[in-house]
């Protein structure tokens, strides 16, 4: 058993790859190692700036031998595939080996993997795994030409174990490895010998570096809260810039300094923005007053004035940096306070959203229009909505906006706020972005939401139009990310509405894209054109070449018919808008925008389907809910979905499935023999057995709860009006045979057996539950 | 932020010892590129020579012109016309981050007593059809230089690779100087009989450039212009004649010109609003179609690595 150190040193490497390298080196290396024939017990990789370290514990010295067996050709083949055996077993004729088997005489391979020293192996992969390092971008350097995220400078590789430390000997590119390392840049530069990990991490510690990033992270984590509290102040949390800032040092230092007082009034994100994004502060907060009142900046270096020096050059740059964020803040104020948010927004019309979609200014007239519309349905006013809408984006055009992209919408709030606008009005400027993701908070206010699904929605039937549909893991417009936001609005608001007529009205508000195509078909021109293809003028080929003449050329134009052409079989492809064919005769009007409210409903089926999966919801219960009617209300499917899960989850509703499933398979049958449907007239005066009668009065019994139930939508209470019938419908069919000698009996419990099929159908299609 | 005794005093006294530092360290001292460049690497002595198997090193001040960024001489930190110093060698040396740090304590930067950081920024010129990886050098959470492994340029792979510095003067010497606005700035030794400041040289030049840039360029003109280097940067690459003496020469350097010239017209029709953002990557796409193919013709000549 050995112990393996790997540090692949080189200059600084981006912050934001170190992690995935880590994972990467690890995997690379121990996966190759395995497939080699080595084991090991643990490994564990760390990096810094400036390198990437892996440490692999009780590693195996030598891979086992192996011995393999191939069957060869018959001995009486022809000599080709005796020359091919050989050629791929790499072995000559008399190390063949000859048996019998069965009626003939064949060759056999036996081959002999003999075990490997460990050194050669990790020699072997190591190399390969720096040649095909996975970084998202890498680069070559001098007179190189090996590739790697910056110029690489030097391999460490030791073998350790119970007899010393040795150098795996391998080189790549002309850089052999050692067994040194360099301390910090600045602090402890040099190089220095190690001879083994916790040496390694050792004379790294003494040399100001610390190899692990978590402890970075920790350590700097600790400072900066410790310097903070000491003053009575709060460190905002911000894990991602602690990640960040912990991959750019080797020897954190953290130092507090003050923010200018000419900059405290500024909105507590801008000043967070600015600090994180330009200078990579952490904001100090004061807990009484809710005030960014300090920054927290992590340098990688201990100087000898105790970091006076660069807390002074850094506050200068804030405060050069903070003089711009405050100048955009008082322009913008001054901006909409004098032309209002609409003033602000005027611009967007010159701003282009996407260039078959429109300007900005286009979108939100959409957006307005679907807004109103949604507003009555989630209990919003029409009129707020509608202004909501036509300012929410006004902020694209401030100042602070195009510095800060991402205090879109926060900054519409503060300026609407500023332009006097209603407090609905401010918030939905933030609120209609969200849902951002799937843990981003979901609005309640009603004008928000409303906003917010317009927003959604208008991106959606847009996309959808233009044939920008997600595929696999495509989806750059993220309207996967859309359609959830869609969901996650309308359940939790509980809002109830049917999404289809929604659909099609945002279909609507987008502009017609139908184009006419004339196309020459005069028959000399088509002879002359066909003729050169080698094609006769009427034959099925020539009308798809003409078509496809036709198509590229709408296509060259328009990058959506591209798109559908590729989307579409080719016969739904081939329809002109006003639903003819155009292999009759290509000349015609093209849609270039779908209006294929199914297809787009089917799509927020699917993310449904996801979402509720989320929530431990069976595949098959959305299923048996999506097929009912109504299922474009959301909220009514889930209502639904939720209720059979409940009911499936019990004793009682896993027998009534079984049970109704029964009475289903026998009624089906009875149906497809006898050509009829049992559906009307199942009457208690023909019932023979005392559990009949009883099903009879617990069919009536159950009615009567559930029609009002489902009446009020209450599907719970329906569903355990269901599982109550259970025992009655066990009790029936082992007490009963339906398919009596007597015509009217039988016919009677048939139509009973309609009367439970019904009843249970109510909530969902109980035929698409499995088991 | 100066160092004790060894501390500048001047603009020029940094750009000095800039052009010592890198001379003892063996680089070519050029001059400034005759003609208005937007940043340093447009120079010949980067864009072209970075092409090509031979060696170089060179070194300079480059005067740029960022028509956009004027401010009339106003704002503290920004001018339309200002300096950059550019370090140019092939290929990069293994120590080129030590150099680069040496030069910084040159002029008066002592990285025990600052936070020096290399933080990611990868390079990317989309008129020269250049890039390259590298990153923003940081002092004390000041931007201070550009610092870039160039990969490719002209559309053609960097073979070997060029280590490119970008030193922002006024930037950094604010820094090193402690000024506040760049107009305040001493340009000549504060203590010389006639001393004289940033301001009292460049004040009324921001002045009269940015009217010139925002307001005044004649734009019909600026757009003949840039299809004139256009059409002349074509025709100098094709002209197949041979010369009286019956010679070939290939004028990748007058064509260049061309390319640098329809380059800082396209900034300056950029500056008069007259572009549109469509237009725009047009604009930019035409002119790294020149430099495209001046980086082709360069590297048929003899300083593009074929032998004579």
């Amino acid at each position: 058993m050995a112990d393996l150190l790997i540090e692949l040193f080189s200059e600084e490497i981006p912050a934001r790859m170190q992690s995935r390298a880590r994972d990467d080196l690890k995997k690379l290396v121990t996966d190759g190692l395995v497939t080699a024939g080595l084991t090991y017990a643990s490994a564990g990789a760390f990096s810094t700036p400036r390198r990437l370290t892996l440490t692999v514990q009780g590693l195996t010295a030598e891979s086992p031998t192996l011995r393999e067996e191939r069957k060869g050709p018959r001995t009486d083949a022809p000599q080709a595939a005796l020359d091919g055996f050989l050629r791929s077993t790499g072995l000559t004729r008399d190390q063949l080996t000859v048996r019998d088997d069965k009626k003939a005489q064949v060759y056999y391979a036996v081959i002999e993997k003999p075990g490997r020293k460990s050194p050669a192996i990790i020699a072997e992969v190591l190399e390969a795994t720096i040649r095909n390092f996975p970084w998202p971008k890498s680069m070559r350097w001098g007179t190189g030409s090996l590739r790697w995220v910056r110029p690489l400078h030097s391999i460490l590789c030791l073998l350790t174990d119970e007899g010393g430390a040795e150098v795996v000997p391998m080189s790549v590119d002309g850089i052999t490895a050692g067994n040194t390392t360099e301390g910090h840049r600045f602090l402890a530069p040099g190089r220095f010998p190690v001879s083994s990990f916790d040496d390694y991490t050792r004379k790294l510690k003494s040399s100001k570096v610390m190899l692990d990033p978590a402890e970075r992270a920790a350590h700097i984590w600790h400072d900066a809260t410790t310097a903070a509290f000491a003053q009575g102040l709060e460190v905002v949390e911000d894990p991602a810039l602690l990640t960040e800032v912990a991959g750019l040092v080797e020897w954190p230092v953290v130092l507090m300094g003050p923010i200018g007082t000419d900059f405290l009034g500024l909105p507590a994100e801008v000043l967070q923005t600015s600090m994180r994004e330009h200078q990579k502060f952490f904001s100090v907060r004061n807990p009484a007053t809710g005030r960014i009142e300090k920054f927290v900046t992590v340098a990688n270096n201990e100087a000898a004035d105790h970091g006076a020096t660069i807390l002074a050059g850094n506050g200068k740059v804030l405060s050069a940096r903070l003089s711009d964020a405050r100048f955009f803040w008082d322009n913008d104020l001054r901006r909409v306070k004098a032309e209002g948010m609409e003033g602000l927004a005027a611009g967007l019309a010159s701003v282009t959203f996407h260039n078959e979609l429109g300007s900005q200014a286009d979108r939100i007239t959409r957006i307005a229009a679907l807004a109103r519309e949604i507003a009555p349905l989630v209990g919003a006013s029409p009129d707020l909505a509608a202004e909501a809408a036509r300012v929410a984006k006004a902020d694209l055009q401030s100042a602070m906006v195009g510095e800060f992209p991402e205090l879109q919408g926060t900054m519409g709030t503060y300026y609407a706020r500023a332009a006097g606008l209603s407090e609905s009005v401010a918030l939905a400027c933030k609120a209609h972005y969200q849902p951002l993701g799937p843990s981003d908070d979901v609005p309640t206010d009603p004008v928000s939401v409303a906003v917010a699904l317009a927003d959604k929605l208008d991106t959606l039937t847009g996309f959808w139009g233009i044939y920008e549909k997600p595929t696999g893991s495509k989806d750059p417009y993220a309207l996967r990310r859309a359609a959830l936001g869609v969901i996650r609005l309308v359940l939790m608001n509980g809002a109830k509405f049917n999404a289809a007529s929604i659909i099609e009205h945002g279909f609507a508000l987008h502009e017609s894209r139908d184009v006419s195509l004339e196309y020459q078909e005069d028959d000399k021109k088509r002879a002359e054109l066909l003729s050169g293809l080698g094609l006769e003028a009427h034959s099925f080929e020539a009308r798809h070449e003409l078509l496809n003449k036709v198509s590229t050329s709408i296509s060259h134009l328009y990058p959506s018919y591209k798109r559908k052409q590729k989307q579409h079989s080719s016969s739904e492809f081939w329809l002109r808008s006003d639903g003819s064919d155009a292999r009759e005769g290509a000349t015609g009007t093209y849609s270039l925008f779908d209006l294929d409210v199914k297809d787009l409903l089917a799509f927020f089926h699917d993310r449904l389907k996801v979402f509720l999966k989320d929530e431990g919801i069976r595949h098959d219960v959305i299923d048996a809910c999506l097929a009912m009617p109504g299922n474009d209300d959301l909220t009514l499917v889930v209502a639904r979905a939720r209720a059979l899960q409940a009911t499936l989850k019990t004793d009682d509703g896993t027998n009534l499935l079984q049970g109704f499933k029964r009475a289903n398979n026998i009624l089906t049958q009875a149906e497809q023999k006898d050509g009829v449907e049992y559906s009307y007239g199942a009457d208690v005066k023909f019932a023979e057995t005392d559990a009949e009668r009883a099903l009879f009065a617990a069919l009536d019994t159950a009615d009567a709860i559930i029609l009002p139930a489902m009446a009020a939508e209450d599907f719970a209470a329906a569903m355990s009006a269901m599982a109550a019938l259970r025992a009655p419908i066990d009790d029936f069919f082992s007490a009963t045979q339906v398919n009596s000698d007597n015509p009217v009996i039988r016919r009677n419990r048939l139509n009973l057996l309609h009367r439970i099929r019904a009843i249970c159908g109510q909530v969902a299609d109980l035929t698409k539950i499995d088991g | 932020m100066a160092d004790s005794e060894t501390a500048p005093r001047s603009f020029q006294e940094i750009i000095l010892r800039l052009q010592s530092y890198w001379a003892a360290k063996g680089c070519a001292i050029l001059q400034p590129y005759d003609m208005e460049v937007g940043a340093g690497t447009f120079h010949p002595a980067t864009t072209l020579r970075a092409l090509g198997p031979k060696p170089w090193a060179a070194a300079y001040v480059q005067p740029s012109r960022r028509p956009t960024d004027g401010r009339y001489g106003e704002n503290p930190n920004r001018l339309q016309h200002y300096y950059q110093y550019q370090v140019i060698i092939k290929p990069s040396p293994p120590d080129l981050q030590d150099l680069y740090l040496g030069s910084l304590r040159a002029i008066g930067l002592d990285p025990a007593l600052h936070d020096i950081r290399f933080v990611e920024d990868d390079w990317e010129s989309p008129t020269l059809g250049a890039w390259g990886l590298g990153w923003e050098v940081w002092c004390d959470g000041m931007e201070v230089s550009q610092f870039t492994y160039f990969q490719q340029v002209g559309g053609h792979d960097c073979k070997p690779v060029s280590g490119e510095l970008t030193y922002g003067l006024e930037r950094l010497a604010m820094y090193v100087l402690g000024v506040n606005h760049v107009m305040d700035m001493p340009f000549n030794d504060p203590q010389s009989p006639i001393p004289l400041s940033y301001g009292d040289i460049f004040r009324q030049t921001e002045q009269e450039y940015s009217r010139w840039n925002f307001d005044q360029a004649d734009t019909d003109l600026l757009l003949r212009h840039f299809e004139d280097a256009e059409a002349e940067c074509d025709r100098i690459l094709t002209a197949s004649q041979p010369d009286k003496a019956g010679r070939h020469i290939v004028m990748a350097h007058p064509a260049y010109d061309q390319c640098i010239k329809a380059s800082h017209l396209f900034n300056l029709l950029d500056a008069r609003g007259v572009i549109s953002v469509t237009e725009r990557q047009a604009y930019i796409g035409r002119v790294r179609a020149l430099a495209k193919r001046c980086a082709d013709a360069f590297v048929t000549t003899e300083a593009g690595g074929v032998s004579a």
